[in-house]
């Protein structure tokens, strides 16, 4: 990875599970932040939805979705104007082969500035069988305040399982 | 005995992580996030069904007026 990311910080999920994982006190002291994950939820599902939320707002989200799941693919405005939170980011669920967990990122320029904050995800669910998902997401918070905690959420009331993982990373355009 | 759920919070500024209950808002906001999922995935699924009907009853229409089964799968490429 180059050398302007900076890891800030990280989480593996306990035994226990976790039904959120949350970063607070983000420093505004970077120009971008990118989030990389590795999550597995217990949902009775081959593969689950992600809720990201930022700065615990309820409010002025939109996202556009691009995803395919091994047979189509397709395009979506989720929610149809839908705003409280971004919801269509994947996970594996429960039925997908043990001891997989899925991967994604999430990218956010800007971060700590007064414009509206435009986020990027790519997911990918892992699955030793025909059903899996792809999945580009284009969001947009429309807030001009600074992001300064990301919080992701299990869907469907489930919890992420023990060795999901989360670190956010801190980009700066100077070395 | 219900399950207490838990988020981790990572703090920043300070790496240290602890673990505490959800709130009762954040309990709440996750069982209308449910609904509105399983709302999505009923719809999506409704519309599949629907296209896949529709695909089956034209083909059928046209098996009727005497295309072969290579012709109609042609018609789709």
């Amino acid at each position: 990875m180059a050398l302007t990311y900076q890891a800030i910080a990280t989480t593996t999920v306990g035994s226990g599970g976790a039904a959120n994982i949350e970063f607070t006190s983000i420093p505004g002291t970077y120009t971008d932040l990118y989030i990389l994950y590795s999550l597995r939820s217990n949902n009775a599902s081959v593969f689950d939805n992600i809720i990201f939320t930022v700065n615990n707002s309820t409010s002025t989200y939109n996202e556009r979705l691009l995803y395919g799941d091994g047979s189509s693919a397709a395009s979506a405005i989720p929610g149809g104007g839908r705003t409280s939170n971004i919801q269509f980011l994947y996970t594996n669920g429960a039925n997908a082969t043990s001891n997989t967990f899925a991967n994604g990122s999430i990218y956010i320029p800007n971060y700590a500035g007064s414009t509206y904050k435009s986020i990027s995800f790519d997911s990918v669910t892992e699955n030793n069988a025909t059903s899996a998902i792809a999945a580009l997401n284009a969001g947009i918070w429309s807030t001009t305040s600074a992001i300064t905690s990301i919080k992701l959420t299990g869907n469907n009331s489930t919890n992420f399982v023990q060795h999901s993982t989360a670190t956010l990373y801190g980009i700066k355009n100077t070395v | 005995m219900t399950e207490t759920l838990t988020k981790i919070i990572v703090d920043c500024s300070t790496k240290q992580e602890t673990i505490v209950p959800l709130t009762a808002e954040e309990i709440a906001q996750r069982e209308i996030d449910a609904e509105y999922f399983a709302e999505m995935q009923a719809q999506e699924e409704a519309q599949a069904q629907a296209k896949a009907q529709a695909k089956a009853s034209a083909e059928a229409k046209l098996a009727a007026l005497g295309l072969t089964a290579d012709e109609i799968a042609a018609l789709s490429k």
